[in-house]
């Protein structure tokens, strides 16, 4: 049954990141939460503590203690090298009832949100997902900024006082924090809650080779239905490659099988927050726009120049996207030397 | 064994998001309603198991809201789940999503639903706790954003393929359990004018605040977060549309990403 932390006579002023790992790498969204957690503190007094949970974590812990936290708690079992929705949960409740954290911070990634909520519950703290701004409101209550209605509009979510407040933040929207390392380290055993063995995680298939999937990649190279075939995305594969990028895709590109449903990018798709965004003819449907209007700066090449991605674009090209492409292919690589 | 559907209604993703002048929500006027698209693959999943499977007995439809949110309940019923519950009361209207899940926890509990489906996120407020949070207080293993689902031949568990970041988890769960439905498990097939019609007839019932065990304590040790202060997002700057012939316009392109934006 759930940990009671209301009203806690023991809340502490510290924040708790969860510092996701996978086969025992940082996940970059992981040194971004804490440039808001540290934010966040200075105005708590609290400490920045960063959770680890995994089997083998060693260079994990040695990286997220590079970005400056104050202390790091792991929990490491073998049970815990692949990550279990129900393991998890108790893994970091356990982390969240020693330390008593006034606020815990995820990366919104595929795993902080599907973890986030179950922790939540079992913590009976309040929640917020997906946030991109933090702050202690004038009653000393966490008050966060967050989109909703597909990014056609934000709206802020205060927090009741005096309980637990957990929010997963949007990736690449904090910059990585760095700091001298050196933090304090403590280990706290995995106590199994009964029934936590329900998941049993059979392979994880890497999909698509060396391809960056299009959430975790900080350039994406798009194509919409104007490319005409799964061939043609080759001249996107090959700009993709010069730019270490993701390859994502329209739904109508999707639908019509030129590439699978994994790379749509959009509402009923993946919703994607990279650096920079190239769309190659994609004509801008609010289904797609939904998906990718957080992207920091947004690159459109489309022969309609009327098309509504250009409204979004911070650079256009009017034109073939059969010739620009690989023109833009060309100049990178001629840059790269 | 028996199946739960839970359904949610959205505005339509087309809409045009006006914010009330208060701040404090958009302007729903006028606002057309839908069953949440990742709700669709989740009912869609449900049905097809009750057609293809001789020991799924029912498929029970959920919904939290107005009379208004019947419509997206008999849209449901129309594709083929059997029956309804329908929770409205305007109490509920002020309660957080991990409330909401505390809410529906209390009402299902006991019910006997071996598999509970659920879209992995309403496009309305794009949150998605409802799922694993009804999941935690339920002690049920959950599966967020399946792919693919294939019950076992004896009912007792299932297969279950997930995205996570450039990769495919296949995950196996011994029933009871609820699963999240993403994109790519199924289309909700049109549900047709005559199934409308005698989705009408289909069992359907309300549940007021009085009707629920525990209420409101239930829902007051948990959640209660509050939106307000609605915004537009911010604009951006115009953008700069590059001309000339391909190479030239392509050669300025990432000029300007390495020196004015410094991207790439």
């Amino acid at each position: 049954m759930a940990t009671s932390l209301e009203s806690s006579p023991t809340m502490t002023n510290d924040i708790l990141i969860f510092a996701e790992q996978r086969n025992d790498k940082l996940h970059p969204a992981a040194l971004q939460i804490v440039t808001p957690a540290k934010a966040l503190a200075a105005k708590t007094g609290g400490q920045v503590v960063a959770c680890v949970i995994g089997d083998t974590v060693d260079a994990a812990v040695g990286a997220i203690d590079r970005a400056g936290v104050q202390a790091i708690v792991t929990v490491r079992d073998a049970a815990l090298a692949n990550y279990s929705a129900l393991r998890y949960r108790t893994a970091l409740a356990a982390v969240i009832a020693k330390r008593q954290p006034r606020v815990v911070l995820l990366p919104a990634t595929f795993m902080g949100r599907d973890l986030a909520p179950r922790v939540a519950a079992r913590t009976q703290a309040g929640l917020a997902t997906d946030v991109v701004e933090l702050k202690i409101g004038e009653d000393g209550a966490l008050d966060v900024r967050r989109p909703v209605y597909n990014g056609k509009a934000f709206c802020h979510v205060a927090f009741p006082k005096d309980r637990l407040a957990i929010a997963s933040v949007r990736p690449n929207t904090f910059p990585a924090a760095s700091g001298p390392g050196g933090a304090p380290r403590e280990n706290l055993p995995y106590a199994a809650t009964p029934g936590d063995e329900r998941i049993n995680i059979q392979e994880v298939a890497r999909a698509g080779g060396e391809i960056k999937d299009v959430t975790e990649a900080d350039v994406i190279v798009s194509g919409g239905r104007a490319l005409k075939n799964e061939d043609n995305f080759r001249l996107l594969f090959e700009l993709a490659k010069e730019l270490d990028a993701a390859v994502g895709a329209s739904r109508a590109a999707c639908d019509a099988g030129y590439q699978p449903h994994s790379r749509q990018v959009g509402l009923t798709g993946k919703t994607v927050t990279p650096v920079l965004y190239i769309a190659c003819g994609i004509s801008g449907a609010i289904q797609h726009l939904a998906g990718m209007r957080g992207s920091k700066v947004i690159v459109a090449i489309n022969t309609d120049k009327e098309a509504p991605i250009f409204k979004l674009a911070d650079y256009g090209i009017v034109g073939d996207l059969f010739k620009v492409v690989p023109a833009l292919t060309a100049e990178v690589r001629r840059l790269k030397g | 064994m028996k199946v739960l559907v839970i359904v949610r209604q959205v505005p339509d993703s087309t809409t045009n998001i006006k914010i009330r002048p208060d701040k404090q929500d958009i302007d729903r006027a006028g606002v057309k309603m839908v069953v949440n698209p990742f709700d669709e693959f989740a009912i869609e999943q449900a049905v097809q198991l009750r057609e293809k499977r001789q020991d799924v007995t029912g498929v029970t439809a959920l919904i939290v809201g107005p009379a208004a949110a019947g419509e997206a309940l008999r849209t449901a019923l129309a594709v083929g789940c059997d029956d309804g519950l329908h929770l409205q009361d305007p109490a509920f209207d002020a309660l957080d999503e991990l409330q909401l899940a505390a809410l529906i926890a209390t009402v299902v509990k006991g019910g006997g639903y071996d598999l509970i489906l659920i879209g992995k996120q309403e496009i309305d407020l794009d949150s998605g706790q409802l799922g694993p949070a009804l999941a935690e207080l339920l002690d049920l293993p959950h599966v967020g954003a399946v792919v693919k689902f294939e019950l076992a031949a004896d009912g007792k568990s299932f297969v279950a393929r997930r995205r996570i970041e450039g990769a495919e988890e296949v995950v196996q769960v011994n029933l009871p359990a609820l699963v999240t439905a993403d994109k790519g498990l199924c289309e909700m097939r049109y549900p047709s004018l005559p199934n409308l019609m005698k989705a009408k007839k289909k069992p359907v019932k309300v549940m007021k605040a009085a009707d629920v065990p525990g209420w409101p304590a239930i829902a007051g040790h948990l959640g209660g977060t509050k939106l307000h202060t609605f915004q537009p997002p911010p604009e951006r700057p115009p953008g700069k549309l590059l001309d000339g012939e391909p190479d030239q316009a392509a050669k300025e392109l990432v000029r300007l990403l390495r020196e004015e934006a410094k991207v790439i």
